[in-house]
Formats: structure tokens, sequence, C-alpha cells
């Protein structure tokens, strides 16, 4: 499927079903990084039963350095 | 002790974490300053590179309050986003709001701030705002609830001190809340000055990452800002026009 990640428009497997998996896929899950699906911006408790579909736009933002 | 909302800090400096030389040298800086509290910056992660090293990475998380900017948003709308997203991470409930109005001189948007301030204090964050150093805007975000304020010194990232020290002890002065210089601070004088003033606080991230030495830098503003505070507490000699001896007069031996 097809999912706009960070502005981009990225293809990941079908079999990747919740934000918990999408975060393996990237092997982020260990990365402190915050989800945000379709403007709505998750919890990190709820990433393993929010579910990813065809067209979602996310974005995974973290913290930089900054003043 | 510095009170901010419902936390309680040993230290009165605080550290912005952007543009170090590399982390090593940022690690060794902020273990000397014996700062508590960290800024730090939300952006894009780019998720094809998932070694890339993180700061948070390298320090004990657990150590440090992280104080989060909404850097980048221009609007308030955007400013209150950032701040969520922020949240989301699960690591912090503080928020330093800065909506930057100029691209040329970052002075932050006072309308804009304001609103943002009022919405994320509402949605219960701890509440820092950069603010300029008017005096009224800081009275008004005082009025909001604000649980700190944080008057810029002079422009980002300039190094240029404190241009205006009345507006600034006019700010000091009427504050109920307390108030962090943050933003221009070019020197350990700069950082004295401003606690002297009366300021609780500092919080500067150039002066240190800019420096030759960041490291010996980051020591200077800790001794720098605890020198301040010890002097603004001592309360300083009135200045007068002409001299006053300080040896006595009496019993002066002469041939």
């Amino acid at each position: 499927m097809k999912l706009h990640i960070n502005g981009e428009s990225v293809e990941v497997p079908n079999s990747v079903d919740s934000v918990t998996e999408l975060l393996t896929h990237f092997q982020l899950q260990d990365k402190v990084v915050i989800v945000e699906l379709n403007k709505h911006i998750l919890e990190k408790e709820n990433h393993a039963l929010t579910t990813v579909t065809d067209g979602d736009r996310i974005e995974i933002v973290h913290f930089v350095g900054g003043g | 002790m510095l009170n901010i909302g419902p936390y309680s800090f040993h230290s009165r400096l605080m550290l912005g974490t952007g543009k170090y030389p590399d982390f090593d040298i940022q690690k060794q800086a902020v273990d000397v300053s014996e700062t508590e509290i960290l800024t730090f910056s939300v952006r894009r992660m780019n998720i094809f590179e998932p070694s890339q090293p993180n700061f948070l990475e390298k320090i004990e998380v657990e150590k440090y309050k992280l104080l989060p900017n909404t850097a980048g948003a221009s609007t308030a709308e955007e400013a209150v986003r950032i701040a969520k997203l922020a949240k989301a991470s699960g690591l912090c409930d503080m928020i330093k709001v800065e909506v930057i109005g100029d691209p040329k001189t970052l002075l932050p948007d006072p309308v804009e701030t304001l609103k943002a301030t009022e919405e994320l204090l509402a949605e219960g964050f701890i509440v820092l705002p950069y603010t300029s150093d008017d005096v009224l805007l800081a009275k008004r975000l005082q009025d909001l609830g604000v649980h700190a304020i944080m008057p810029g010194a002079s422009p980002i990232g300039s190094g240029q001190g404190i241009i205006n020290p009345l507006n600034l002890s006019f700010i000091i002065e009427q504050s109920t809340v307390p108030v962090i210089v943050d933003a221009g601070i070019g020197t350990p004088s700069d950082a004295a000055i401003a606690m002297e003033m009366g300021a609780d606080g500092v919080l500067l991230n150039t002066a240190v990452s800019g420096a030759k030495d960041p490291v010996k830098m980051a020591q200077a503003m800790k001794l720098a800002i605890e020198a301040g505070r010890l002097g603004y507490e001592a309360g300083r000699i009135p200045k007068k026009r002409y001299a006053t001896a300080s040896s006595p007069m009496e019993g002066l031996s002469t041939v």
C-alpha cells in the first residue's frame, strides 16, 4: 500500500497493519518518535491499536537539538 | 530553588541543545553546566536512516526536565500542534512557546504568542512563552497564568547581550512568576548581569555551543549565573558620584 509519510509517498508491504508495525518496518521501534495519523496525534500506548490503511497521511517526528 | 509550575530546580541555567560540534562535546558541556532543563525542537524524522544518532540517547533522560520549543511555528495554530506532538512523546509536559514573526530578526509574534499560550494553558501544559522585552506583553502573558516568562535579551543567536536593561528590569519588577532571560546572551558577564538584575534564570544555547571551547564556556556560564544570583541576593551598594574611602582617615602615621 501507499502511504504519505513526512510529505513523501512511500510504498510499504500490505502486511503492515498497525502504527507499531509501521515503526518496526522502518526499524524505529526503539526510537523516541511521535506519530500523527491523518492530523490526529497518537499517544504512544495507542500505536499498537491504530491501524494504517492505503492513502493515510502520516507524520513521524522526533526531538532534535534546538534552543 | 527555582520553581516552575510543579517543578523545583537547583540550577538556574537552562541549556539549548542545538548546533554543538558533536555529541561528545555536547554531553560534556551539559554535564559541567549542571543544568536540569534541556530544550529541544520537534522535527520530521528521516525514516530511512533509523541508525541516525540522537542526543536524547546519549544522556540519562530521567535526570533532566525536557523543555521542547515550538520553533518553526509562525502561527498559534502551528505552535499548539508542535506542543501537542512534543507532549505525545510521554517525556514532558513543559513547553517553550516560540512563535517567530520575522525570519530576519527571529523576533516573536506577540499576538500569536499570546493566542498559543492561552490555548496551551487551557490544555494543561506548563507554559513558558518566549517573548520580547515588551513590559505590557509580559504582563498580559502573566495574567493568562503562564508558569514563567522568557523575555529575550536580544535577538536569538545574536550574542548582543541585554540591549534593553530598563525594560527587562520593569518586567522583573512586576513579575509574579519566574523570569527566565532567553536568547541573545553572548558572554558569562551577560548572564551574570541578567541574574544580578533579579532574573530567576537564564536560557542560552549558541553562547555555549558556538564557543571555541563549549565545555569551558558551559562551566563559565554556570559560575556566572551562580555569581550573579548570589550578588542579587547579597544586594549591591548604591552607586555614588564621588569616592568614599574604604580605609580609615584616623590614626594615619605621619613623620
